[in-house]
């Protein structure tokens, strides 16, 4: 599983890094929206994966007897989802407006803040 | 050592904001409990910055659990006074804006998100654990976000795309360096983090994390290679959003190093001399692009990019004369670069341009206004006895205790070239005759503004001016706060203990 899960990783990088090196506004924020998605992935795969050991004490014992899957990684990965929603989804609107702005999806062509 | 006072610098933003969007229509309401608002945060974080001063490090556990499984809030000099001045900075600009910010973008929730802004600021000068820190910098970029658009202008849609998309690339770096972090160490709070960083023996991929927080907070401060969003998106938002972005929002990255490299990575001969190489290459990079601005804003943006490189010196040299430096550079910086583009909004106002070949005949006109904003440019360069000097002195006095000449040089080059770009607007703007008055009347609007309006837009302008002056004249007091920075970050284990070792929430 933790293999299956770095090569997914690794993929989403790099999907994520090829997609916003093209002019493509578009792609840019897809692009930054599978980077996200590989962050995320990488705090739930660093956390350590471990199945079916909730973080519970048992009623007649006051420690942890076992193992025990660790929740602090899917808080994380919970307030990560939910800032990384709402920045995408904002990007995703200020792309829009932008096309309709400038009729161009092509990121080089925006040169209006370059101009000395 | 507990104390409540820490949390009321982020709490009053908070509080206003919500206030605030109770009187969405209502931008005359709104106008009047911002700077209000903004009142009350200047006053608890001067309560709070005063506290720190003594070299008390604050805490507080907001959730009650106690500290390495919390969250935790700490202030200690340093943190306090970048509290302050943040608070200090976004009070002049709210008042700025009170005149300046037109019904359109007030009817949009300008003041609302500033609060936030304010608060996200705050939050993460005060944040005592690296996700805590994650989570205030989204604060401040989605604020940041809404500011810099907000009007739709194309240049501003342009500027913003640019912006929007180094700023998400820097929190995914940002966030990877967490997740290895927490993969390797298993913890999140900064002082537990030191304390295991200094047991663990796995350097390389604790330098590989380091390495990817210095990219992660290197594009936020915009460093020299990671910087051209910079200069593509600072002059496009209204001045007032421009002064609260130069001056704050680099210094949060700033701040963040400053924070991991003396806190939780032990620097090696490795990552000082990339600190070195970097900043001595902001320094000339941005010092270059800014004589060649005719913009200019464009001019103050580029002096950001060279002014970074100066603190990013002083953290690569790490000796105690170059942190002291550093330390008072950074606070120097926040309140120059701030009054910097309030000054060039002024301006604006004052002869209805931004482009240099398009002003002239100001100081035939306001010689007193000229010299105040010549003591605002000119402690940008650091003419000896305004606030830039002594800062400048220090890193230089370090770079030849150090004998490294490769600083030495940046300094010296950097600082002759600011001194051009400054010149450069100063003959432009305040001695050449304005090139066609008659056509440029129209676009003036000045004279149209009533008296009281006048007031509120050079008021801004004058406190931050005098606080640069204070800073310079008596700079013995601010070089007493750098100490005992330098004595904190110098000595983690203070920082440490006042976390760790402070039992539970009962004052």
């Amino acid at each position: 599983m933790e293999i299956l899960l770095a090569i997914t990783i690794g993929l989403l990088y790099a999907a994520g890094i090829f997609l916003i090196l093209r002019r493509s506004m578009v792609r840019l924020i897809i692009g930054l929206i599978l980077l996200g998605n590989g962050a995320n992935l990488l705090i739930f795969l660093l956390g350590r994966i471990s199945k079916g050991k909730p973080p519970i004490i048992p009623e007649e014992s006051k420690v942890f007897l076992d193992a025990y899957a660790d929740p602090i990684p899917q808080a994380l990965i919970l307030t990560a989802i939910v800032i990384s929603f709402g920045l995408q989804s904002y990007a995703i609107i200020l792309v829009k407006r932008a096309y309709r702005v400038t009729k161009n999806d092509d990121i080089e062509e925006l040169t209006t803040t370059d101009e000395i | 050592m507990i104390a409540h006072i820490v949390i009321w610098p982020i709490l009053l933003p908070l509080i206003s904001a919500i206030v605030l969007m109770f009187f969405w229509n209502n931008s005359r309401i709104q106008r009047l409990i911002s700077v209000f608002g903004h009142g009350l945060t200047l006053f608890s974080s001067f309560w709070l910055a005063m506290r720190t001063f003594s070299g008390d490090i604050l805490t507080l556990t907001p959730g009650n659990w106690p500290a390495p499984f919390g969250i935790v809030f700490v202030a200690d000099a340093l943190s306090g006074m970048l509290v302050l001045l943040a608070s200090l900075a976004a009070f002049c600009v709210c008042l700025f804006s009170v005149v300046s910010i037109g019904k359109g973008r007030a009817g949009f929730g300008f003041f609302p998100i500033l609060q936030f802004l304010l608060m996200g600021l705050n939050g993460s000068f005060l944040a005592g654990d690296i996700f805590n820190l994650y989570v205030w910098f989204e604060v401040i970029i989605i604020s940041s976000f809404v500011l810099i658009t907000l009007g739709s202008e194309k240049a501003q849609l342009e500027g913003a795309i640019k912006y929007v998309t180094m700023n998400l690339l820097a929190s995914v770096i940002f966030l990877t360096g967490i997740a290895m972090l927490y993969g390797l160490l298993g913890s999140l709070n900064l002082a537990d983090l030191s304390v295991k960083i200094s047991e663990s023996s796995d350097h390389g991929l604790i330098n590989t994390a380091a390495v990817l927080l210095l990219v992660g907070f290197g594009i936020k401060s915009a460093i020299f290679p990671m910087y051209f969003w910079l200069p593509a998106s600072y002059h496009t938002p209204p001045a007032a959003v421009s002064a609260i972005f130069g001056g704050l929002l680099t210094k949060v990255g700033v701040y963040a190093m400053i924070r991991v490299f003396s806190l939780l990575f032990i620097e090696d001969a490795f990552i000082r001399n990339i600190l070195i190489v970097l900043a001595v290459c902001s320094m000339i990079v941005g010092a270059l692009g800014a004589i060649v601005q005719q913009n200019m804003r464009k001019v103050f943006s580029f002096l950001i990019i060279s002014h970074i490189g100066f603190m990013i010196g002083g953290l690569g040299l790490f000796t105690p004369l170059a942190i002291i430096g550093m330390v008072f550079y950074l606070f120097h910086d926040i309140v120059v670069k701030t009054n910097a583009f309030l000054i060039s909004g002024l301006i604006f106002k004052l002869r209805g341009s931004f482009r240099l070949e398009n002003l002239g005949g100001l100081y035939n006109r306001y010689p007193f206004l000229s010299i105040m904003f010549a003591l605002a440019l000119f402690s940008l360069v650091g003419t000896p006895p305004l606030s830039g000097f002594w800062p400048k002195l220090f890193l230089l006095q370090a770079s030849f205790a150090d004998l490294n000449w490769w600083m030495i040089g940046g300094i010296i080059a950097a600082s002759f070239l600011t001194l051009i770009a400054i010149i450069r607007i100063w003959l432009a703007a305040f001695w050449k005759k304005h090139p066609n008055y008659e056509e440029a009347k129209k676009r003036i609007v000045w004279y149209d503004l009533p008296r009281i309006q006048k007031t509120i837009l050079l008021l801004p302008i004058g406190m931050l001016t005098a606080t640069s002056l204070y800073m310079g004249l008596n700079a013995a007091a601010i070089a007493d706060v750098c100490h005992t920075v330098f004595e904190q970050i110098s000595n983690p284990q203070q920082y440490i203990d006042a976390v760790l070792l402070t039992p539970n929430n009962t004052p």
